[in-house]
């Protein structure tokens, strides 16, 4: 009895920050539209800041609470220079963009905050006045717990108060609903959203500041944290802090009783319950279906073309290139390293990988943040074939697109219910799933050492693998564009363009969703098999959401709406990260130019070719002109 | 007659690469109420639109109040005295009705006498009754009232309605006729957009004809009645 209640309460108290998270998460999307993919970074500055400012002034019990509060403020206002810097001027860009440009604000924040905390992991003193424990029926409870339980429900009243009784709160409902309006009836909208930046960042510096006594502070804090708070604004739904609330004690007490029931995956659970919540509520327990923008004024997509004579000439000159490579190699040793073989290779699966996720990010329009799910599914396919079964490289190979897509069938099942963010949310969410079962469920997947020495059959040498890769990729990329142009592919870009209209003439566009989500995750295997193979082994890490993030920038650099866009993606991705690779702070570098980039080449490098310019260089169609 | 206070002169707007507006230009003077008249997409909502910067003009001069307002933002427009009521009502249904007029809130105008809700409630008694439903548990008339309600709480000098008489009962019709009588009494100027000539006439001094995104016409309603070839050229399906 006396455990039981302990432990409810235990999973009560690890609602608090999460809670935090997810409330700030959610009021920053309800009124700017943007995911603030950097959110859990704000928790990992609020823990570092917290820690930093306990040691100067937390000395007593008023004292260490000021700090907490400080910490809390300081995050804020760090999330108004980010609204101010950069989300203002993407207000209105495509999802994507402002999705990626959050998640270069993540990478800088970890270099920022390593040069300043450090590698090591942080031990925060307790707090003082609540150092102590309760006993409960026997069973001791950190005073410190309570007082997290406590907190909880004080700042969803404060909130609601704030919402609800004051003019801030009743204009940033109404913008929540219909911005737009919001202007016309005279409203500067610019310091409603950079108040209510502040006050979700805040709100995410707050749930980082409380936890310190119990957790800590450390580097990976910011991806552990936002994949639950998806979860958690995914379960409780969306712009909904009562939704919020529940679905973070929902996932606290999943935590703490799942670590009873599955001891080596706690995420298990998360799953089953985000799999039950979505089937009979899609839209969260509290939330509302989504409903679409009410401007009107958006302009279409620009249809596909196929390529023009210009683009063919350059393809084939690249593709005889990449044929010839070996050869040149041997001819010319001195001014080719035979390290060039490995990168082309490198790049090939990585083109490969990036155009699986373009074919449902462009003519499919969904964007999903976990691709790497399927990447690391195919690599994980042939490798636990081989290691458990020692099937052959002739059968395991294959069976890697196989896997890939029977993984893509289940998750995508249920992330075709969803759509925009809801969809890029629950992708990521399914991802950290199976990257954590990977991680977690040692016993098959030898856990985060990964398999090691895989290899092809003997006559698979690396010149043949390089041209198995070559042939594979760009069979996949010529199949996957063939796809576009056929009746499936019309039918997939009309339900994006227009899904009424497409309803209306007999698409199901949710099952065209689905069978494309499976097909982009057959090829992502393709890709991950080709990576095991070359490189002899996998670990979890090729799952994990940076992975994810990898194939989203390739994409996003060749430019989503130009088809050829991946292939020169994925090209420019190796280059920049070879070139960034040597600096100490190459995730800084990578994160300071994916913003640059969004702010200053939104149409990524091969959408550029589409531009007035590239089209005088005659890389692409002209535009018709219209009467 | 008083000097014009709304000047929109060769005013041209796009939607992407459509060309929906062009030369548009037209005026509305002090105390006046004008209508626009047109069919279904002749180019009303966007002329609307245009004026209150929910959409950008690629060219031309707009003028309110002696001030150049077309490089301004819809929120800077809506201060200067500059009511927007759209088609689509556009009611925050979340919010209740003082909610709802709470968002239009805006500070008094020297000159004017400032609404307040118990003012509006005068005018549109029904909307006293509900003060605490929220937007989304009304019906199409109440919602067209209160929309009508939420922008006047910006105490603006000129009220710009679209289509006030779209989906309303008869009886609706009439009272909102009587609203915009009540509002030019009150010395509000108002520039409504119509495809319903028999409620245009009730209501309106003078009129101006879209079509195509053109003006096609210009005269007072009296002489728009006479003229049977531009009603049937223009206005009849």
């Amino acid at each position: 009895m006396g455990e039981l209640i302990v432990t409810i309460l235990t999973g009560l108290s690890s609602a608090a920050s999460l809670f935090l998270v997810a409330a700030g998460l959610s009021i920053i999307f309800g009124v700017t539209r943007i995911v603030n993919f950097a959110h859990g970074s704000f928790y990992m500055l609020g823990a570092f800041i917290g820690y930093t400012m306990v040691q100067a002034i937390g000395g007593t019990i008023v004292s260490y609470w000021v700090a907490v509060l400080i910490a809390a403020l300081v995050v804020g206002l760090i999330g108004v220079l980010m609204e101010i810097l950069l989300l203002r001027r993407i207000y209105h860009a495509p999802e994507l963009f402002q999705l990626i440009a959050t998640f270069g604000v993540i990478l800088v924040i970890q270099d920022v905050a390593k040069e300043i905390w450090g590698n090591e992991d942080i031990v925060s003193p307790r707090a003082p006045g609540l150092d102590g424990a309760v006993e409960i029926f026997g069973q001791r409870l950190p005073e410190y717990d309570l007082a997290l339980i406590a907190i909880a429900p004080m700042v969803l009243i404060g909130l609601r108060l704030l919402f609800y009784k004051t003019r801030w709160g009743t204009l940033v409902r109404a913008a929540t609903q219909d911005r737009q309006m919001v202007a016309a009836l005279g409203v500067n909208q610019r310091w409603l959203f950079t108040g209510v930046v502040f006050l979700g960042s805040l709100l995410a510096g707050l749930g980082g500041a409380v936890q310190l006594p119990k957790g800590g502070a450390d580097l990976l804090m910011d991806f552990g944290i936002i994949a639950e708070a998806f979860v958690v604004v995914v379960v409780g739904g969306m712009g909904s802090l009562g939704g919020a609330f529940l679905a973070a004690i929902l996932i606290g007490l999943l935590n703490v009783f799942g670590i009873q029931i599955f001891p080596n995956s706690t995420l298990v659970m998360m799953f089953l319950v985000m799999a039950v919540v979505l089937v009979f509520r899609p839209w969260g327990l509290l939330g509302k279906p989504e409903t679409p923008a009410a401007t009107g004024t958006e302009i279409p997509n620009e249809p596909l073309r196929p390529a023009v004579p210009m683009v063919k000439v350059l393809a084939g000159l690249v593709l005889a290139f990449l044929i010839a490579l070996p050869l040149l190699q041997e001819l010319f040793p001195t001014v080719l390293d035979p390290f060039v073989i490995v990168q082309a290779n490198e790049i090939l699966f990585f083109v490969l990988f990036a155009a699986a996720l373009h074919f449902i990010m462009g003519p499919g329009g969904m964007v999903s943040f976990g691709h790497a799910a399927f990447f690391g599914g195919g690599a994980y396919t042939s490798a636990l074939l081989v290691f458990h079964f020692g099937l052959p490289f002739e059968l395991a190979f294959p069976a890697a697109p196989i896997g890939a897509a029977l993984l893509a069938l289940i998750i995508g099942w249920f992330c075709v219910r969803l759509t925009g963010v809801y969809f890029a949310m629950l992708t990521l969410a399914f991802a950290q799933i199976a990257w954590s079962i990977v991680f977690q469920w040692t016993e098959v997947t030898e856990g985060d050492d990964g398999i090691n020495s895989i290899w092809p059959s003997d006559w698979v040498t690396p010149l043949v693998l390089y041209y198995l890769t070559l042939g594979l990729t760009v069979a996949g990329v010529l199949l996957i564009r063939r796809i576009v142009f056929s009746p499936f592919g019309y039918a997939l870009r009309a339900g994006r363009d227009s899904p009424l209209r497409s309803e209306a003439i007999g698409i199901n566009i949710r099952r065209q969703q689905w069978f494309a989500f499976t097909i982009s995750g057959a090829f992502a295997g393709v890709a991950g098999a080709l990576f095991l193979y070359t490189k002899g082994s996998i670990a979890p890490t090729s799952m994990e959401i940076a992975r994810s993030f990898d194939a989203l920038l390739m994409t996003l650099l060749g430019g989503v709406e130009a088809l050829a866009g991946p292939v020169v993606g994925a090209a420019a991705f190796k280059l920049l990260e070879d070139l960034f690779a040597a600096s100490e702070y190459w995730r800084g570098l990578m994160g300071i130019t994916i913003i640059a980039l969004v702010l200053l080449l939104p149409k990524g490098v091969a959408g550029f070719a589409q531009t007035g310019v590239g089209r005088r260089l005659g890389l692409s169609r002209a535009e018709e002109v219209r009467a | 007659m008083s000097d014009p206070i709304l000047t929109v002169s060769g005013v041209h707007s796009h939607y992407g690469r459509a060309h929906i507006l062009s030369d548009v230009a037209l005026e509305v003077r002090g105390g006046e109420v004008v209508v626009l008249l047109g069919r279904n997409g002749a180019g009303k909502s966007t002329t609307f639109k245009t004026i209150v910067a929910l959409v950008r003009r690629t060219a031309g001069e707009i003028t309110f109040l002696g001030n150049r307002i077309d490089n301004r933002e819809s929120y800077v427009i809506a201060r200067m005295g500059l009511g927007y009521v759209p088609e689509e009502r556009r009611i925050f249904t979340e919010l209740t009705v003082m909610e709802n007029l709470e968002v239009g809130r805006q500070p008094a105008r020297e000159g004017l006498e400032p609404w307040t809700p118990e003012r509006l409630f005068e005018i549109f008694p029904n909307l006293a009754e509900m003060r605490d439903r929220p937007g989304g548990r009304m019906s199409g008339g109440e919602q067209q009232m209160l929309t009508i309600a939420r922008t006047l709480m910006g105490n603006p000098s000129l009220v710009l309605l679209d289509e006030p008489s779209e989906g309303l009962a008869p009886v609706i019709i009439e009272q909102m006729a009587q609203t915009i009588g009540l509002l030019k009494q009150e010395g509000l100027s108002v520039l409504l957009c119509e495809q319903n000539l028999h409620f245009a006439r009730l209501v309106s001094d003078r009129a101006y004809i879209i079509e195509k995104g053109q003006i096609r016409y210009e005269g007072s309603m009296a002489e728009l009645e006479e003229n049977d070839e531009v009603r049937a050229a223009y206005l009849t399906v």
